[in-house]
């Protein structure tokens, strides 16, 4: 006698270990395979683009780390590149190393995260995760010395950075930057020919070229289908045009190509912090900028490549001393579009992985 | 570094092949009547040597006489980039073509802007709220909420 089945919807999240925040995807499943899924979105949404409006242009920084919190220097960063663009601000050559070093640090702590937690995700329980936790404590220890705040560092500001970096902040990123290339080796020993890595993440979740683009994904994502495209070197914001780096890409675009990308990336960022260090000159950390901003009426889009992928501001100015429109494009956000077709048919621990693959950070999608 | 196409360059491409199709360009940017929206980005998508074949984002402006729907370009061959605006003068029903038939990624910024800001996108599959809850009244990004 054949047994009667059907169709069920299976709620994932919205607090689940394996969804990165509050989030929520509500899967309609055959059994184990996976039919169709709908992300779910909004349980962290604060209308921060809302308050944008109420708010002064220095004074929404402390906002913009909010966003995507486990990396809040690279959106302090995109922020205040806007409001200089719009008025017409020029940055000393000090502060522009000294956001470069931070955002540089902040792309390997972000990436320790979403390799871990990818790893968490495939069944690896918190050992590697613990390990990368290791390594990002020194970045964090770090960030303590510059801005006083382990999470969200508000350390950025129009026309410079907050304060100097403190005389023990050189000699420690030097132990970093001696010690984290083995780090990664080690990795590279534990994982890279894991067997049940590979298992899980090879061939598994593959995201064409074609797709990638059409669908808007920035960052490791776009770059693991095999897109070479960073927008350090595309379109160099800051200083990004006098350093020497590679742009890692991946030839298939499924799971295994994402990690090993974010995994390269952490190497190129450190051949940047290695540059940056040696080139560092002395001299002001901050131009002259009055308390208040007041950008002439017109608008501004810039664009950096965060950890997660192209994070923009678009602002718009009316001559007030408030944004009157301040957009932002969220690379989590949009990067989940593909999400759909990359777990249609695969079974549910598949999408578990493809959805990790894909790193996200909810504070930014919902804003 | 990439290249800002003028506005007023692809006005004058757009306009031979689309007569009437443009509202207002300059360097900046280029404004193009919301009807013919859908075939004048497929143009700038498909065209050699224009190829924009990435969407940047999309966001909506509240000016209160109209809203002003912003699409930013991009070409990842050629890395050059321009911006393309449409408005909408009816504040009670917005309605613009959706443009998810060419980007895909256009799909959750349109709802996305649905749901702040009330412009409905026509053609677009799943046209609803995206953040906020479904009986949740008005749209906070427009300028007369609150």
């Amino acid at each position: 006698m054949a047994l009667k089945t059907e169709p069920f919807v299976l709620n994932i999240g919205p607090v689940h270990p394996s969804t990165h925040g509050v989030f929520r995807m509500r899967a309609t499943m055959d059994g184990e395979v996976v039919l169709d899924i709908e992300p779910v979105f909004g349980y962290l949404h604060r209308g921060i683009e809302k308050l944008a409006e109420q708010r002064t242009y220095g004074g929404f920084i402390p906002l913009t780390d909010r966003l995507d919190y486990i990396a809040s220097m690279s959106n302090n960063f995109a922020y205040v590149t806007a409001v200089e663009k719009l008025a017409g601000i020029k940055v000393p050559e000090r502060a522009e190393y000294l956001r470069v070093i931070m955002a540089e640090l902040q792309r390997i702590a972000a990436f320790l995260i979403a390799v871990g937690a990818f790893l968490n995700d495939c069944g690896a329980f918190f050992t590697p995760f613990i390990y990368m936790f290791r390594e990002r404590e020194k970045i964090v220890d770090l960030f303590e010395m510059v801005s006083g705040q382990r999470l969200t560092y508000n350390y950025m500001r129009v026309g410079g950075v907050s304060q100097d970096i403190p005389d023990e902040f050189l000699p420690a990123l030097r132990k970093f930057l001696d010690k984290m290339p083995g780090y990664i080796d080690e990795y590279d020993r534990l994982l890279m020919q894991n067997e049940i890595l590979l298992a899980r993440s090879k061939g598994i979740g593959i995201l064409t070229r074609e797709k990638a683009i059409n669908c808007s994904i920035s960052g490791p994502v776009l770059r693991a289908s095999g897109v070479e495209w960073d927008i350090r070197k595309a379109d160099p914001y800051s200083i990004y045009d006098r350093f020497e780096f590679d742009i890692p890409t991946g030839t298939v675009g499924d799971c295994y190509d994402r990690y090993r990308v974010r995994i390269a990336e952490m190497r190129q960022s450190l051949r940047i912090l290695e540059q940056a260090v040696a080139q560092l000159p002395s001299g002001p950390i901050r131009s002259d900028v009055p308390h208040l901003v007041r950008p002439p009426v017109g608008e501004a889009y810039t664009h950096i490549e965060a950890p997660k992928g192209e994070l923009g501001f678009y602002l718009v100015s009316d001559n007030s001393i408030a944004p009157y429109r301040c957009h932002i494009r969220p690379p989590s956000l949009i990067n989940l579009t593909a999400l759909r077709e990359m777990v249609r048919g695969w079974k549910i621990a598949d999408a578990i992985v493809i959805f990790g693959s894909i790193d996200i950070t909810v504070g930014e999608i919902d804003r | 570094m990439t290249r800002t196409l003028s506005g007023k360059d692809i006005a004058g491409q757009l306009e031979e092949k689309f007569p009437g199709s443009i509202v207002e360009s300059n360097q900046a940017h280029l404004i193009v009547k919301s009807e013919v929206l859908p075939d004048t980005l497929r143009f700038l998508k498909e065209t050699a040597g224009l190829d924009f074949n990435y969407l940047n984002h999309i966001t909506a402006v509240d000016y209160y006489q109209y809203f002003e729907v912003v699409y930013q370009l991009s070409s990842l061959e050629h890395n050059h980039t321009t911006v393309v605006k449409a408005r909408c003068y009816d504040r009670e029903n917005p309605s613009l073509p959706s443009v998810i038939g060419i980007w895909q990624g256009a799909d959750f910024q349109e709802r996305e802007i649905y749901d702040l800001m009330g412009i409905n996108f026509t053609g677009h599959p799943n046209m609803k709220r995206i953040f906020l809850w479904e009986d949740f009244q008005g749209h906070p990004l427009r300028k007369d909420y609150l």
